[in-house]
């Protein structure tokens, strides 16, 4: 083996790297569970690294352990169940963002993440980033969180204590908090299959493609026909704030019949000011993050009335 | 500093390696460090760059975002690998990078051409557009991506049979 310049000979290199570590690879859900509860808060989960080892090697992370649970295929994978229940999709926390995008079931019954996932890093990030990876990283410019509210879905979590089901609209809490208790692992999603007349929208602005989102829109709704109003609509914003946003003052504006048609969506844009308050960044101002956000009601309004970019 | 090290068995390029690493250790540091491989380049270590873009088990991966140790029993494919096995997309894609003066300084070279032997696999015939949005996570800091655009398209003419304009 050549010594190389400037790279140490015991080949764990000297660039960007980790702080020393422990590994354990989890055999089963109940070993990951048992090997969280001995080692508390020393340990972090690994699913498909593609948040957590650029974290590690920046060292903004530095667990003592890391608990790999890339391999639990239990959980892994998309199912359509029917009983004990509506029918609804499954989506296992290890299902990667590739085989979210390349799931015929989730085109059909979950559109939305279906039109979603593209926008997600790059085409090896997501090789490996999995579902339930970037749900509890929570980080509030990703776009698969705000399809996992705009679509109501619920979140399987499982502790030492027990199972316990919890509602999109409360696991995302703030920047990069969610729900999750130390010692819980998230297992599977699931969402309702879509419903007749239902429909997705989704848009986002970013300076290049698979960046993270300047501001973005995932929306699940229910367009009336021949109309400008929704009979139902989950307009989700991200990258607004600290985590995924529903614009409830402008879904009233989408659905109030009492509105005309003609001013609808202008006044739907109107009303975003009291859904938002976007933070300002060196990349956008606040006041810029607001206007894109009213553009992107627009053009998501457009997809799911099915006419021409209105924006 | 690495305190413990595993044993960790891979397969790299067609051959079956067992090394002793520190979990903190990355595929990439692994690859260029005990193997020897430095066609897998390594520019930001943490995702964003490209450079380091290798097959894991089939998939184009980033090298500096996977621990060696979550690699145990993967089969790797590096940009000598797929040189030395003469695939025949990695080779039409070597001459048209050439012929379409694709790279320059070369750093970018290894990463953009897993990136686009995964991408002709699955689409022999990508539009510009698609070039473009898939090599979007591949820095060039040379070339301007132009030249990188016509060579991808050049070589997926010419797989298809098209003697390219
Ligand atoms: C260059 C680059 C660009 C990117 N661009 C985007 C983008 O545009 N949009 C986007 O959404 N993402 C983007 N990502 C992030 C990517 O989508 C990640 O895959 C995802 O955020 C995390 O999934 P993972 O499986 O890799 O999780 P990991 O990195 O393994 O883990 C992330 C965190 O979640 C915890 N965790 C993981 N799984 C579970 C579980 N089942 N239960 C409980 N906790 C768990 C871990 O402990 C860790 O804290 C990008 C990443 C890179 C490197
Ligand atoms: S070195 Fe791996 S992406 Fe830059
Ligand atoms: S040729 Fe120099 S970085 Fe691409």
């Amino acid at each position: 083996m050549p010594a190389l310049p400037g790279r140490d000979i015991a080949g764990d290199g000297n660039g960007v790297k980790a702080a020393a570590l422990r590994y354990e690879r989890a055999s089963s859900l109940a070993d990951a569970l048992a090997l969280l509860q001995r080692h508390g808060a020393s340990a972090t989960l690994i699913a498909g690294g593609q948040s957590l080892v650029p974290a590690l090697n920046l060292r903004m992370a530095a667990p003592e352990l890391l608990i790999d649970i890339s391999r639990l295929d239990a959980l892994r994978g998309v199912q359509v169940m029917t009983e004990g229940g509506s029918p609804r999709l499954r989506i296992g926390a290890m299902t990667r963002h590739a085989e979210l995008g390349r799931s015929p079931e989730i085109a059909r019954h979950a559109p939305l993440l279906h039109l979603a996932v593209g926008h997600v890093a790059h085409a090896a990030i997501r090789n490996r980033g999995t579902f339930g990876g970037s749900l509890a990283h929570a980080d509030p410019a990703s776009e698969l969180p705000a399809c996992a509210l705009a679509l109501g879905s619920r979140m399987h979590v499982v502790g030492h204590a027990g199972a316990r089901v919890i509602d999109a609209g409360d696991f995302f809490i703030g920047l990069h908090q969610t729900a999750l208790q130390p010692g819980e692992i998230l297992v599977a999603v699931e969402v309702d299959v879509l419903a007749d007349g239902f429909r997705p929208g989704f848009a986002e602005l970013a300076r290049r493609q698979g960046d993270y989102a300047l501001v973005g829109l995932a929306a699940h709704a229910r367009p009336i026909p021949g109309q400008m109003r929704f009979a139902a609509i989950a307009p989700v914003f991200f990258s607004v704030g600290a985590r995924p946003l529903l614009a409830a003052a402008a879904a009233r504006v989408l659905t109030d019949a009492t509105i005309a048609d003609a001013d609808r969506l202008h006044l739907a844009q109107q009303a975003l000011a009291a859904d938002l308050d976007p933070p300002a960044d060196p990349q956008a101002s606040s006041a810029m993050r607001l206007h894109l956000a009213r553009v992107l009601l627009g053009r998501v309004v457009a997809q799911l009335v099915g006419t021409p970019d209105v924006i | 500093m690495s305190s413990e090290t595993v044993a960790v068995t891979l397969r790299v390029n067609g051959e079956t390696t067992t090394q002793m690493v520190a979990p903190r250790t990355h595929l990439a540091d692994l690859l260029r460090g005990r193997l020897g491989l430095t066609g897998t380049h390594l520019g930001c270590e943490h995702g964003v760059c490209g450079a380091c873009t290798v097959f894991i088990d089939g998939a184009t991966a980033r090298a500096c975002l996977v621990l060696a140790v979550q690699s145990d029993g993967a089969v790797v494919e590096t940009v000598e690998g797929l040189t030395d096995a003469a695939d025949p997309t990695l080779r039409a894609l070597q001459e048209a990078f050439v012929a379409r003066n694709a790279l320059q300084c070369g750093f970018c070279t290894p990463g953009m051409l897993a990136t686009a032997v995964e991408l002709l696999r699955e689409t022999p015939a990508p539009s510009r557009a698609a070039i473009r949005e898939r090599i979007s996570g591949n820095y060039c800091r040379c070339t301007g991506y132009h030249a990188i655009v016509d060579a991808i398209e050049t070589a997926a003419l010419r797989l298809a049979g098209h003697e390219p304009r």
